[in-house]
């Protein structure tokens, strides 16, 4: 019989994928009186896929804005508790939100380039962040990287709005990762998209998470277990589990998780 | 209601506000036609280039008044556009929205309905007496400019609050300051809208007559202004003195110099039509 040594998996993100880089210790968000967020601790691995599912309302957005202090903008709303980046707490007096969000970048939503030039719309985020060499270079490493390149390399002086909206999607991303973040989160990044242009999104993700760590919310649950490590769920502001993709989806612990991925509930 | 009675009132509806339009285009046409016919008979260079004559309308010209016009606008226009945007931009993008923001904003828009004569007299008391600049051109535009901010003010903030915050979101998530944002997305987004209020604005400030009577600008000004602190006249100053001199030819040239206005007000407003077009043509929302 002979012993086989376990040895530590290595993984494609390299050693550090897996460790903490973010994560949230008893964070209360409120707008006003309404408690949309309550009392969430939670933890997302660095170069990983980690998904936020959950019914309307729950308060997906207002958390995954907390995590790069997008709430700021948001009149009459508070935080509580800590959600720290890398063990630092980004909601301490002195951390500059614009630094925070130049670490976690962002994309929304609904596809909102610049009315900007393609090229304009990922050089901006670089220019002012005082990185002005080989813009080209980095334009073109940054479009490649979404797969946009081949489409819009005849026309990067073109508007950004010419774009079909999956391609602005992917623009957005372009842009967001031009700045070499180390987190990105994406709002329903695919909830405007059709199902070809969702298709090359989620496989562009798979492909983003060898350098990237993503926190994805969703509606789409085959989306979250088709692309996501590690999955959330969130009723009524509550965090109500959360592990496993594969576990959440197969052999959820809570009864409310399993009647929403069976879609009972939502 | 039937379909069929419904397709009446639409149809009704529509004649209703064509007639609308063709009565306020009607008017315009008349008015335009009615200048041009009577003033252009006078209108040449000489008439340009001559200085205003008292004895005799054949060589009277408009010069003073007309530079005196062009330098009020320029002056008016460099004194108002940066104190309107820039306080647009606080109240819109910069302070938080509370009772003191509402009361000013409210201030604002009541300040746009002040009829101009109550601005001249202020501009007479605080400009012309109290800070000794006499009448000169400054005075002049510091009156005008007071009396137009509110209306860029207002207009800039419409503007500014058009620009989606889509846009606002997008730069923040790149680690954008406040200041880069506004600077770099949101205000080349109002660009087309700002301009628009300012050329009306400035219109407006060229047309008045009451505010520049009152800190008295002076309607026999031989030589055009040479600097802001010179004494002047203006086109509108300059036609209403003409029309009351009991001499039919002075009326005649009255006209003439109306159609210079009329033209210089046009110019304005097909140079605010490019700029728009210029900033439109990459928006799209
Ligand atoms: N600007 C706001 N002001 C007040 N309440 C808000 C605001 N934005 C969201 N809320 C409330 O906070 C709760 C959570 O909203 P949130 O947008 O985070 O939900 P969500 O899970 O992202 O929903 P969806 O899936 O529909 O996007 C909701 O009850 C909502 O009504
Ligand atoms: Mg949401």
């Amino acid at each position: 019989m002979t012993i086989v040594p376990t040895q530590p998996k290595v993984e494609e993100g390299g050693i550090r994928a897996g460790a903490p880089i973010l994560s949230t210790r008893n964070v209360w968000i409120r707008y006003g009186d309404h408690a949309a967020i309550k009392n969430v601790s939670m933890e997302i691995q660095e170069k990983r896929i980690t998904a936020i599912i959950g019914p309307s309302g729950c308060g997906k957005s207002t958390l995954l804005r907390s995590f790069n202090r997008m709430n700021d903008f948001i009149e009459n709303l508070s935080t509580e508790g800590q959600v720290c980046y890398r063990g630092e707490n980004v909601y301490k007096k002195g951390i500059d939100p614009v630094e925070v969000r130049r670490k976690i970048g962002m994309v929304f939503q609904k596809p909102n380039p610049f009315p900007k030039t393609i090229f304009k719309n990922v050089s901006w985020g670089l220019s002012i962040n005082g990185i002005k060499d080989n813009m080209a270079d980095r334009v073109e490493k940054a479009l490649i990287q979404v797969a946009l390149f081949d489409e819009v390399k005849d026309k990067l002086n073109k508007s950004g709005l010419e774009l079909s909206g999956g391609q602005q999607q992917r623009l957005c991303i372009a842009r967001a990762i031009a700045l070499e973040p180390e987190i990105v989160l994406m709002d329903e990044p695919c909830s405007a998209l059709d199902p070809i242009a969702t298709m090359r999104i989620e496989d562009l993700l798979l492909e983003l998470k060898k350098k990237y760590t993503i926190v994805i919310v969703t509606h789409n649950m085959q989306q979250a277990a088709r692309v996501s490590d590690k999955c959330a769920f969130f009723y009524n502001g509550d965090l109500i589990e959360f592990g496993e993709t594969e576990q959440v989806f197969t052999r959820p612990r809570e009864k409310q998780t399993e009647q929403y991925v069976t879609g009972r509930i939502g | 209601m039937s379909l069929k009675s419904r397709k009446m009132v639409g149809i009704g509806a529509t004649g209703v506000f064509m007639f609308a339009t063709i009565l306020a285009v009607l008017i315009l046409v008349i008015l335009i036609f009615e200048i041009v016919s009577s003033g252009y008979k006078d209108l040449d260079w000489k008439f340009i280039t001559s200085p205003p004559s008292v004895l005799s309308a054949e060589k009277a010209g408009i010069w003073p008044a007309l530079m005196g016009s062009i330098w009020l606008m320029a002056l008016t226009a460099v004194i108002s556009i940066p104190v309107g945007i820039g306080a647009a931009i606080y109240l819109e993008e910069l302070t938080v929205k509370n009772k003191l923001t509402r009361i000013i904003e409210v201030n604002i828009s009541n300040l746009a309905g002040v009829p101009s004569i109550v601005y001249g007299i202020l501009g007479l008391g605080i400009f012309v007496r109290q800070f000794h600049m006499g009448r000169s051109v400054l005075a002049g535009a510091l009156t005008m400019s007071l009396l137009i901010l509110p209306v860029i003010i207002v207009s800039a903030r419409e503007a500014l609050k058009a620009v989606p915050d889509s846009i606002r979101q997008a730069a923040y998530g790149l680690g954008a300051t406040k200041i880069q944002t506004i600077w770099h997305h949101v205000l080349p987004a109002a660009v087309p809208g700002i301009v628009t209020g300012i050329i009306l604005a400035l219109s407006r400030a060229v047309g008045e007559t009451a505010p520049i009577a009152m800190i008295g600008a002076l309607s026999y000004i031989h030589d055009a202004p040479k600097g802001v602190m010179s004494s002047f006249t203006a086109l509108p100053l300059q036609i209403y003195n003409w029309i009351s001199y009991p001499q039919k030819e002075f009326h005649e040239i009255a006209g003439a110099a109306i159609l210079v206005l009329l033209i210089l007000l046009l110019t304005m407003n097909s140079i605010a039509i490019t700029i728009r077009q210029r900033f439109e043509r990459n928006r799209q929302w």
